[in-house]
């Protein structure tokens, strides 16, 4: 059972630069096993402590599996699956003052 | 370094101050290998929080399938701090995952959101490392050399 995986950028170093590639698995968490096997070191990059990492969203078929059964969301043939990193931050933890800004900045 | 047009340093800075004291975000899309920022596109911060944002995940989706679709790269993403200086917070780091965007923070602090200058600088961020760069704001991206179209 092939299902497509979106890669986004950031990831592409674990897949030689694939945009897409196929992975198979009844499940999102057999997905990403399949996908350790072919991209070792993936794995560890959307998957901490059995969940998906807090910024890392994976959708099946356009749902954000946190609504659908986490890992455990079912996946079949034809079925698409997009990891996205979460595009997030913020002025929390910005203690450590940056450097000056530089020369004719506004 | 980052050129970018005044309308849309403008929308920026404009996005920033609406959501003040909450921080603002969003992206500016541009073609594909261009690192010209041309369509902008405020995001709704998720978070709702004056010390963090983030994209909403049904939002972050449509917003790669559409610069998908359209052949666009996030040249920028952009957000506000509202209380500390427009520089990469430890969180902003960490999180940073478009290692080919222009990372603008833009900071509303002390006033700056109803009025005198806000502060708009630009960073990549990539691995961890934080690079400044400087910013060129033009009227319009006709008035300059497209650098890549010389090669």
């Amino acid at each position: 059972m092939a299902t497509e995986v979106r890669i986004p950028t950031i990831l592409r170093t674990y897949t030689d630069g694939q945009r897409a590639v196929e992975a198979s698995g009844s499940t999102v968490a057999e997905l990403v096993d399949d996908l350790e096997n072919n991209h070792p070191g993936i794995k560890e990059r959307l998957v901490e402590d059995g969940e998906v990492r807090r910024f890392v969203n994976v959708y099946v078929n356009d749902e954000d599996i946190r609504f659908t059964g986490a890992l455990e969301t079912a996946v079949g043939d034809g079925d698409t699956v997009v990891i996205l990193p979460a595009v997030a931050g913020g002025s929390v933890g910005s203690a450590a003052q940056g450097p000056a800004p530089l020369p004719g900045h506004r | 370094m980052l050129t970018i047009e005044r309308e849309i340093h403008d929308a920026i800075v404009e996005h920033a101050r609406r959501d003040h004291p909450d921080e603002a975000c969003g992206v500016v899309a541009g073609p594909i290998g261009s690192d010209r920022p041309t369509r902008f596109i405020p995001m709704v911060n998720a978070a709702m929080s004056p010390t963090f944002y983030e994209f909403d995940s049904t939002d972050l989706l449509r917003l790669y399938r559409e610069m998908d679709d359209r052949d666009e790269d996030p040249v920028v993403i952009y957000h506000s701090h509202t209380a500390t200086e427009a520089y990469p917070s430890r969180t902003d780091i960490n999180l940073a995952s478009e290692p080919g965007a222009h990372y603008v923070l833009v900071s509303t602090r002390e006033g700056a959101h109803e009025s005198g200058p806000v502060d708009f600088r630009s960073y990549r961020i990539v691995d961890g490392e934080v690079t400044e760069e400087e910013v060129t704001i033009v009227e319009r991206y006709a008035d300059v050399p497209d650098e890549k179209a010389k090669h």
